[in-house]
């Protein structure tokens, strides 16, 4: 079944060859935007859509892009499908589109979509590469998750915008007993070090993932 | 052998023939969709005025406009006279609230332009609003808002949103957080002199109980949003003294 002969290229990205700890791809929006748990998951939503639907399309394309210009034609791809969405979603959704229109920006310039377009779609069928991108995002969408909910736990003690540790200020829950937020999670330094913890962690449970020099 | 693809004419062609196509989608895509996103922004419009003088869906934490099936009607019912102030001369506009700021803004850097200053009168249970729209810059692109003001020049309610600041940090500055924090406070300091309100990330004042001390609490991780935005009140609210001068109790 090719199916399961496929299933590789999802589960691959998820964890040992995961687009931001291993290929580290991507790793500009994560730490611009794990401030927040929410926004964290709306990105990984958006980048999903944009990957898979602009693997499909590169990789249709891939007989008949010159080489010479070929990393212009996968930026004028993303950035058409992006602006298509958005143009769409103002017309007909507003209030989505309000929300998602920062990321617009941050979705054209994620290297992620730049690279597996070059690593993968230019190179394979539209199918496999639908399930490279569906795959890679789905990895970028953990690590995303991950960072999103220890910066927003520790940073503002809350999920989702909805507290969960106490109100710092009435100084009920946790902060009753003296704990304070770490307003430093908030800032995009504390999410390279978490970037960083979850590369450790990854690598010492598999250590074939290290490279030898 | 060389390939078809790798043929400068080959690669050439091809650029033209994208950039025609892709071209020709947005282009048709944008220009078909404009009366329906023009309408959307024009109703916005409409909500975010109506927001900052509590004219809104509110539940306690959320942030909610009216419906933009009721808005066209909320905005009859509630605004009752809109003004536009050049220098000396003011006159009634009930297309005040469309005047573009980005666009007055440019043209006022031409020192012999007088700008068109739009402010919307609003009535609720007795009580009159002067709303003012601001615009200015945050960290990455616009910021924009809207403060609501009574007779005493205390800020009864604001809203505010943005183009680009970035999601969790800056971009907070639309939730009821910070901006229910703006209700009552002063923009006159104690000797009646005009000062704006500050964003202060150091005023020891998180619930925000001191409300004439013409600050409020910062956003943490968002200090040039919000320096751009206490900059965006100072300078907007500036140019209208002179007309809030003149009903001031």
């Amino acid at each position: 079944m090719g199916l399961f002969k496929d299933s590789k290229l999802i589960t691959d990205p998820l964890a040992d060859n995961n687009p931001i700890t291993i290929q580290v791809l991507g790793i500009c929006s994560a730490l611009a935007i794990t401030a927040e748990l929410e926004a964290s998951i709306v990105m990984s939503i958006a980048v999903l859509f944009v990957l898979g639907v602009g693997n499909v399309v590169v990789s249709l394309m891939r007989n008949i892009i010159p080489s010479k210009i070929r990393i212009i034609v996968q930026l004028i791809v993303v950035a058409t499908l992006v602006i298509i969405v958005d143009l769409v979603l103002k017309a007909f959704a507003y209030e989505l589109s309000k929300t998602l229109s920062v990321f617009v920006g941050l979705i054209i310039t994620n290297c992620i979509i730049m690279g597996r377009f070059e690593a993968f779609a230019l190179a394979n069928g539209p199918w496999k590469s639908f399930l490279d991108g569906i795959g890679n995002s789905l990895g970028y969408a953990v690590i995303l998750i991950i960072v999103g909910f220890f910066r927003e736990l520790l940073g503002s003690g809350t999920l989702l915008g909805i507290p969960v540790l106490g109100d710092p200020i009435e100084k009920t829950g946790v902060y009753a007993y003296g704990y304070e937020n770490n307003g430093f999670m908030l800032l995009a330094p504390m999410a390279l070090i978490t970037v960083g913890i979850i590369i450790w962690v990854q690598r010492n449970r598999n250590t074939a993932l290290i490279e030898d020099h | 052998m060389e390939k078809r693809t790798d043929k400068n004419s080959y690669t050439i062609v091809f650029a033209i023939i994208m950039v025609i196509v892709v071209g020709a989608i947005l282009a048709f895509l944008a220009s078909s969709l404009k009366p329906n996103i023009d309408e959307n922004k024009r109703l916005e419009k409409q909500q975010n005025i109506l927001y900052a003088m509590g004219v809104n869906d509110n539940d306690e934490k959320s942030v909610a406009m009216v419906s933009t099936d009721r808005v066209a009607a909320e905005f009859e019912k509630y605004i009752t006279k809109q003004i536009v102030i050049e220098g000396e001369n003011i006159t009634e506009d009930d297309a005040a609230y469309m005047i573009d700021l980005k666009k007055e803004t440019a043209k006022a850097k031409d020192a012999s332009y007088t700008r068109r200053l739009p402010l919307f009168i609003g009535e609720k249970d007795g009580k009159t609003y002067y709303i003012i729209p601001m615009r200015g810059k945050g960290l990455w692109d616009a910021v924009w808002g809207y403060i609501a003001l009574d007779e005493n020049l205390v800020s009864q309610g604001v809203f505010f949103d943005h183009k680009g600041e970035t999601p969790g940090l800056g971009a907070n500055i639309n939730q009821r957080f910070f901006m229910d924090d703006f209700t009552g406070e002063h923009i006159l300091d104690e000797s009646g002199n005009f000062a704006g309100i500050a964003i202060s990330k150091s005023n020891a004042d998180p619930k925000n109980e001191r409300k004439t001390d013409n600050t409020v609490d910062a956003i943490a991780g968002a200090t040039i949003t919000g320096d751009g935005l206490a900059a965006m009140i100072r300078k907007d609210l500036r140019m209208y003294m002179p007309y809030l001068q003149t009903i001031k109790k």
